[in-house]
Order: structure tokens, then C-alpha cells, then sequence
């Protein structure tokens, strides 16, 4: 194979109002190569991606494309060049469909320049779709995708430009084994294409699947460059983290309690949902397993008053309660932590302070009405520090800090309300494995303490190793509840498609 | 398995019948609403529904407010705003009877003069907002201040009357190339085709969609956003030039003071017609029907006899319903608030 060299990053820094982003950072590119980059929250992955993808502009260092020095102002010229990205978040119009997602800013148009030829671009949609492998229908509207079709968009938006550099940043955050199989059929064949791929994700075992080299940062720094066949993921950990985190073990038998603190009863909505049944006892981590699509997140919606119910009761230390709204189950001392925390979770222009108390504002005003302002600084310095938040303040705008930071302050938030009942949606989307492993810690502290938790994820490795109890779910509806010691992989996934057998394919 | 594919099929057919239902469903209901609140005035006084009545009266009095609002529509679609079309129309005015009466212009140069100067007034507004990085409400409400001021300024506080040199200025809005069918509103249909087809076949309107759905994506898409918004704004000048001179032309001159409050009925109308204030979706069709609907409540209001200060409420419920109505629809089909 050859292996001539795409694209080369010398020495490149990057300095925001108090966060030295990048410091002298390094790294290259070969054609046909996958290349990972990883490291911790706030490690600075994204950013070093969006200066190649001229979103941000480097302060020093420089970059070799083709075997030429270049300089890449904005996205336009990164496009130009050949250099696509997925960002972290998605990007799209969510009013437009599929195929003018894909090929936003480069429709195909009438000679003139002027109309648009649609039909030109829906075939041009279907052909790119196909190639790929996957499952999307051009004509609809991306607001009504799942997050994971989404997600689909952006890679086949990504591929469409034909460029020679494709960056992927944390592609497979949301997406279930079978699609995450899909994407990486599409970047071998990508690879043997002779393009170069950038690849980031806080899933390690990912990495030794498609991977070929894979560069470590570390605050900012570069830290080293290993062949991914030379190394193990032990050995990649302990150069992000710099030491050793424990991965895979299962919950020490813990002892529950028989006090039922929440019991839902035949629950059941427009949509999905049927005639769902379940207790949650005190002090215990029930988790939610089943494939993206069973109704684990309707289910917390239903629960939470977001979304109507069409049946059920649900039922607090015997006593039913009415939640009609958001607010009501916040009020009887339930919380849910929403798995989209752009739309739902944060406020993206406020400071983390701001943030951290938006649930308990009444615990931080006095009784004029206004906020008190150090007792609320206070306790967002100590989430900060409790969940080890990369941030120079508490005052730092949510929309500057890094992905997975983001994520650690909504978890925070929560905390900060002190619920009785905890429902965490997918809490470790986008966490690297050190943060991972403190939030395991907290969920099984606030166990201990009490507290009854709901964990939905769908990570079973995560499910085993933290969960009491796993119930399963498939097509809206419950299809088992078991206990820890009784559940492995297989179970679980038999349960999750009891229903959909033969439809989705699974691994 | 094959039953199950088309079963699935099916079922996928279905959605997308619901989904057509969905996407459809604001303006199948406004234009039912027209239809109500229509036949309610005939019923009560049947002399409404004569032809006199409904081009004299109804769709003479939509022409002006109506090419505003398309205009509006796109540049609401965005999910900016645009306060300034009002007196930007007076100004309009103001130059191009000022203009026409000094260099003897002939009719057809007036009207392509009218659009002109009010497309500049469309791209000032779009400057401002991109270059300056001013809020659209913050640029648009100072445009509309100065456009206020600079049209008393240059009229000198007076109207400037349309003499009878400019041959055929009044039959631009009130002749018949059609027999028994005005000008104007003529002009209006025609303007309400071209910009569809503008704002659903063209580059530009793609470009109107998916900024006011995700600027930030469109950017990162390597659009050039800002230039797009500059010509987006433009364009709705364009329209606001072309309703400046229906206007003048119905009166027979151009009045320096008459403007003011169009901007928010020509919002008004676009917002009824299902436009989201919050970007992303709209049509021109929705907005002809949301102008409508105001013209066709104040004719009929008018003719029910009911006071000046009453019309007023009735519109305002009007507004909020419409408004109100389309937010339960949405929420009934669970779409999300975008
Ligand atoms: N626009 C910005 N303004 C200020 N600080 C920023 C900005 N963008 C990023 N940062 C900071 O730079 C650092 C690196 O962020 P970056 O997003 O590159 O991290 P990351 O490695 O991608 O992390 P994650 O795994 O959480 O996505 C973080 O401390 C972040 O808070
Ligand atoms: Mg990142």
C-alpha cells in the first residue's frame, strides 16, 4: 500500500480567554489510513478538528496538505481543499430534508445557475445513499429523524464532498452496534479508497477495530502516536489519564432495601408505549437496557409529564401523583436528565453557575427574590471540582467548554436538586473513560445514600456494571426485569429482540 | 418476510400521508378559516359577497399590505424580522414621485425605479445586519425611524401629487388589462407566483429555508450566509418598492406619512398564514391567505356597521387564534417546538 503523506499538523497552539487549548500539538495523516485522536474531555480533539476544518484560526503552527503548506480561513476553503468533517454535534437544517442536507451549498441547479434541479438531487441522494448502505429515505425531513438517522445524514454529507481528508468526530456517540457496523464498512471502504480518515470516540474498543494509528492528548498536549497493532487499550488509557482506571467490574452485591419509592403502572402512550409496569426500590440503580428505539427515552419522557400518557398511574411511597408537566415531577422530587443535553438539558449562552442551579433556584434566592449569588458560585465550584470540569471558572459560558464538560454539568444540575428518584438518560454519552469512571462512582455514592436511580443507557457493559436490576425493553414495550447476577450480554440482547426478531440485526 | 415488507411498506405509506397532512395542515386550516369567516359576513349582509365588494373593496385593500408580507415572508422565514417595510414604502414613495415628476419619467421606468430604490432600502437592512452584526429587530427598527424621517425631509411634509403628465400612473394599480379585474390586485397574484417560485425553486430559497433553520450548520456548510441575507433583505425590498408604487398609484400620489403600522400588519398577515417567527418554515401561499383573511375581516366588520375601535379588538383575537391554533395543531401532531 502506499503510503504517501496527506496531510501534516507542526506545532500547532491554540489559546482561549483562559484555556490553552492546544499547545504545540502535532500529528499526521497518511491516504489510507485511519488515524484516531483521543483523550480526555476537554483534551482539545474538537478543537484541533475545527481548525483543520477552518472553524477556528490556529495562533502558531503549521499545516502541510498535498506535500503544500496551507492555510485553511474558513469552511468554505476546507471544502475546497478536500477536507470534510461530522462534527461532535449535529449540524443540520432540521427543516430541510435529507437530501438538501446532504448537499446544502452545492445543489445541483438548472443551466443559469439559478433553479434548482430537484430531481437531480434526489437521484443524486439515492445513488450516494445506496453506495453507502444506508437505510434513508432522501425526501424526508430531518427534524423528524431519530438522532442516530441523523447522524447518518451528516456521514453521508460528509462522503459526498469526495474529498481526500474526512474527519469524524465521536460518529458513533448515538448510534446502536448495527449502525456503527454500517459506519465502518463505509470508512474500510473509504481507506481502500485511498483516503485519509481522522477518527475520534471516547469507545475505546473501537479503536483497535478500525484504526490504524492513534495519537493521544493531554491537555492540550500532544502526548505520543502509537500503531494501533503494537498497543492496548490499557496502555492507550494511562497515556490519556496518566493512571490506571479500572474497566468491567460488576457491582458488589449490594443489599436493597424492600421499600418501593416509585411504582409505575401500566403506562402507556400515543405512540409506543404499552401498558408498561415496573418498581423502583430505595437505594437502588435499576437500568434500562434494549436497542435504540424500544422506548426507553419515551418512557422517561411519559414519566416526566414531557410527553402525554394515554394510561397508567405512577405512584410515589404509595400515593399516586398527577405530573402533567415537567415541573409537577420535578416538585414530587423526581429528576430526569435528558439524553439530548443541547435541546434540552442546558442552556448554551449562561455560565455554568447559572446552569448548575436552573433547578433549585428557590434553594439559592432569598426570600425578595433575589439570587444569592455566592452560595450559588459556591456550589458550582464544588460540581466543578467534584466532577472534575476542564473550565478556567464557574463564569465560562456553557457553549465553550468541550463536549463531554457540557455533559458533566447537566449532570450537575441534578445533583444540585437533590431528587428522591434519579432518571439519568445515556449519562456517559460523550464522557472519556476516566470522567466515566467518577460518574460510575457518583451514581453508586447517591445509591448508597438513598437515592433511587433509573439508568438508561445502551452500553451493556455500562448496564451490568452499574445496574441492580436491568429491565429490558423491545418495541415500546417491558420485556423482563432481571437481576444483576442472573443477566450477561446474551440475555439481555434476547429480551431486546423479542419482537423485532429477524428485523434488526444485531451484535 | 415479504408480507412483513409490505406490511412495512404500508405502514411507511401511511406516515408519509400523515406527515403530507401534518406539513399541510396550517394552511388547509387557514384557508378553511377565510372560508368561514367569508360565507358568516354573506349570510349577515349578502351584499358583501358582490363582485363590487370583493375586488373594489377586499382584494383592492390586500394589494398593498399583501406584497409587503411576501416580501416579509422570506425574510421572516430566515427567522429575522423586518420593521421597516412601512416607512420604507413611504420613502419609497417620496423618491420616486419626486423623480418621476422631475425627469418626466414614463410609467414603466417609474415602477422599475420604485423597485429599485426599494431593493437598495431591502440591502441596507441586510448590510447593517450582517456586517454590523446588528439583531435584525435592532437594524430594521432604525431603518424604519430614518426611512420615517428622511420621506417627511424630502417630501418637505407635503404629498407629491401624480399630475397628469405621468400618463397611466393611476391605471398601474387601478386599470383593467383583465375586464372587471384591478391592476393591482393582478400585480399581486403575479408576485405572489414568482416569489414561490423564487422562495421553492431557487438557489436563494433554499437558502432562506436552511438559514432560519440552522445559520450556524449553513455556515458550516460553506454557504456565504451573509451575502445570502443581504440579497434575502433586498428581495423583500424589492416587494415593499413594488407595494409603494400600487400605492401611489391608487391615490394618485405619494403620501410622506402613510406607512407607518403597515410593517406590523403585513407581519401580521404572515404570521396567520403559518410562517414560524422562529425560522425555518413558511409559504407565500399561507401569507396570501393570512392578508386575506385581515382584509376580508375589516371589509366585513365595516360592513356589519361595527365601530373603528372594535374592529381593532376583533383583529387582535383574530391574531392571537390563528396563532394559538397553530401552536395546538403542532403539538397534537408532536412536533416539537423548533
Ligand atoms: N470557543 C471556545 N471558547 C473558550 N474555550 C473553548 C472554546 N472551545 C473550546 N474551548 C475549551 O478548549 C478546551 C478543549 O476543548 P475541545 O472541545 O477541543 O475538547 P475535546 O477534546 O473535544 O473534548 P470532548 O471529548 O469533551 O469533546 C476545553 O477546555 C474547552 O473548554
Ligand atoms: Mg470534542
Amino acid at each position: 500500500m502506499s503510503s504517501a503523506q496527506l496531510l501534516s499538523v507542526s506545532g500547532v497552539s491554540k489559546e482561549f480567554p483562559g484555556v490553552k487549548a492546544l499547545n504545540n500539538v502535532s500529528f499526521d495523516l497518511n491516504e489510507g489510513e485511519v488515524h484516531a485522536i483521543v483523550g480526555e474531555n476537554g483534551a482539545g480533539k474538537s478543537t484541533l478538528m475545527k481548525i483543520l476544518s477552518g472553524i477556528y484560526k490556529k495562533d502558531s503552527g503549521d499545516i502541510t496538505y498535498k506535500g503544500s503548506s496551507v492555510s485553511i480561513p474558513n469552511p468554505f476553503e476546507a471544502q475546497k481543499l478536500g477536507i470534510s468533517i461530522i462534527h461532535q454535534e449535529l449540524n443540520l437544517m432540521p427543516h430541510l430534508t435529507v437530501a438538501e442536507n446532504i448537499f446544502i451549498g452545492r445543489e445541483d441547479r438548472f443551466p443559469g445557475g439559478v433553479f434548482l434541479d430537484n430531481k437531480k438531487l434526489v437521484e443524486a441522494a439515492v445513488a450516494l445513499l445506496a453506495e453507502l448502505g444506508l437505510a434513508l429515505n432522501p425526501n424526508d425531513i430531518v427534524g423528524e429523524l431519530t438522532i442516530a438517522k441523523q447522524q447518518m445524514v451528516e456521514i453521508a454529507k460528509a462522503v459526498s464532498y469526495r474529498g481526500s481528508v474526512i474527519i469524524m468526530d465521536e460518529p458513533t456517540s448515538s448510534l446502536t452496534p448495527a449502525e456503527t457496523d454500517a459506519l465502518f464498512a463505509i470508512i474500510r471502504s473509504l481507506k481502500a479508497a485511498g483516503k485519509g480518515v481522522v477518527y475520534i470516540s471516547h469507545r475505546l474498543e473501537e479503536l483497535e477495530k478500525i484504526t490504524d494509528r492513534i495519537t493521544v492528548l493531554r491537555d492540550g498536549e500532544y502526548v505520543q502516536t502509537l500503531k494501533t497493532t503494537e498497543t492496548s487499550i490499557p496502555e492507550v488509557i494511562s497515556l490519556m489519564v496518566g493512571r490506571k482506571v479500572a474497566q468491567d467490574q460488576r457491582p458488589e452485591n449490594r443489599v436493597i432495601g424492600t421499600e418501593i419509592v416509585l411504582r409505575v403502572e401500566g403506562l402507556s402512550d400515543q405512540h409506543l408505549l404499552k401498558d408498561i409496569s415496573f418498581d423502583l426500590r430505595k437505594g437502588e440503580i435499576l437500568g434500562f437496557a434494549g436497542l435504540m428505539g424500544a422506548g426507553r427515552t419515551e418512557l422517561a419522557r411519559a414519566i416526566m409529564g414531557a410527553d402525554p400518557k394515554t394510561a397508567g398511574t405512577i405512584t410515589l411511597h404509595g400515593n399516586e401523583v398527577k405530573i402533567k408537566q415537567p415541573s409537577d415531577a420535578v416538585a414530587v422530587g423526581i429528576g430526569y436528565l435528558s439524553e439530548d443535553r443541547k435541546r434540552f438539558g442546558l442552556l448554551l449562552n449562561q455560565d455554568i453557575t447559572f446552569n448548575v442551579i436552573l433547578s433549585s433556584i428557590p434553594r439559592f434566592s432569598n426570600k425578595f427574590g433575589f439570587l444569592k449569588v455566592k452560595s450559588a458560585a459556591g456550589i458550582a465550584r464544588d460540581a466543578i471540582a467534584q466532577l472534575r470540569v476542564r473550565t478556567p471558572s464557574e463564569r465560562q459560558f456553557l457553549k465553550n467548554l468541550s463536549g463531554g464538560n457540557q455533559q458533566k454539568v447537566v449532570i450537575a444540575k441534578w445533583l444540585t436538586r437533590d431528587c428522591e428518584v434519579l432518571i439519568f438518560d445515556e449519562p456517559t454519552r460523550g464522557i472519556d473513560v476516566g470522567a466515566k469512571d467518577e460518574i460510575y462512582r457518583l451514581l453508586t455514592k447517591l445509591a448508597e445514600e438513598g437515592k433511587s436511580i433509573i439508568m438508561i443507557s445502551s452500553e451493556l457493559p455500562e448496564v451490568l456494571r452499574l445496574s441492580d436490576r436491568i429491565a429490558v425493553m423491545c418495541d415500546g414495550r417491558l420485556t423482563g426485569i432481571i437481576d444483576n447476577k442472573d443477566a450477561d450480554q446474551n440475555v439481555i440482547m434476547e429480551l431486546a429482540t423479542k419482537f423485532s426478531a429477524g428485523l434488526t440485526s444485531v451484535n | 418476510m415479504s408480507e412483513a415488507l409490505s406490511a412495512a411498506k404500508k405502514a411507511e405509506d401511511g406516515n408519509k400521508v400523515a406527515a403530507f397532512i401534518r406539513r399541510e395542515i396550517g394552511r388547509v386550516t387557514a384557508l378553511a378559516s377565510l372560508v368561514v369567516i367569508f360565507t358568516f359576513f354573506t349570510i349577515m349582509r349578502p351584499v358583501f359577497a358582490s363582485w363590487a365588494n370583493v375586488s373594489g373593496g377586499i382584494l383592492m385593500s390586500t394589494t398593498v399590505i399583501g406584497l409587503m408580507a411576501i416580501g416579509v415572508t422570506f425574510v421572516i422565514i430566515t427567522g429575522g424580522i423586518d420593521l421597516s417595510v412601512g416607512t420604507s414604502m413611504a420613502l419609497v414613495a417620496v423618491i420616486t414621485g419626486k423623480t418621476v415628476m422631475a425627469m418626466h419619467l414614463n410609467v414603466w421606468s417609474g415602477i422599475l425605479l420604485g423597485m429599485l430604490v426599494g431593493t437598495i432600502l431591502g440591502a441596507i437592512n441586510g448590510i447593517l445586519i450582517t456586517v454590523l452584526k446588528l439583531p435584525p429587530f435592532i437594524a430594521t427598527l432604525a431603518t424604519m425611524k430614518g426611512a420615517q424621517g428622511l420621506a417627511l425631509i424630502i417630501s418637505d411634509l407635503k404629498p407629491i401629487l401624480f399630475t397628469t403628465d405621468v400618463k397611466g400612473w393611476d391605471s398601474i394599480a387601478q386599470g383593467n388589462i383583465i375586464p372587471n379585474f384591478p391592476n393591482a390586485v393582478l400585480i399581486l397574484l403575479v408576485a405572489a407566483v414568482v416569489a414561490s417560485i423564487i422562495l421553492n425553486k431557487t438557489v436563494l430559497g433554499r437558502y432562506t429555508f436552511a438559514i432560519g433553520s440552522n445559520t450556524e450548520a449553513t455556515k458550516l456548510s460553506g454557504v456565504k450566509v451573509n451575502r445570502w441575507l443581504v440579497a434575502i433583505y433586498a428581495l423583500c425590498g424589492l416587494f415593499v418598492g413594488l407595494a409603494a408604487v400600487v400605492m401611489t398609484s391608487r391615490l394618485g400620489s405619494a403620501q410622506p406619512d402613510l406607512g407607518l403600522g403597515y410593517e406590523l400588519e403585513a407581519i401580521a398577515a404572515v404570521i396567520i398564514g403559518g410562517t414560524s417567527l422562529l425560522g425555518g418554515k413558511g409559504t407565500i401561499s399561507g401569507t396570501i391567505i393570512g392578508a386575506l383573511i385581515m382584509s376580508v375581516l375589516i371589509n366585513g366588520l365595516r360592513i356589519l356597521e361595527l365601530q373603528q375601535e372594535w374592529q381593532y379588538v376583533v383583529v387582535g383575537a383574530v391574531i392571537l387564534l390563528a396563532v394559538y391554533g397553530d401552536n395546538v395543531r403542532r403539538r397534537r401532531a408532536g412536533e416539537t417546538t423548533h
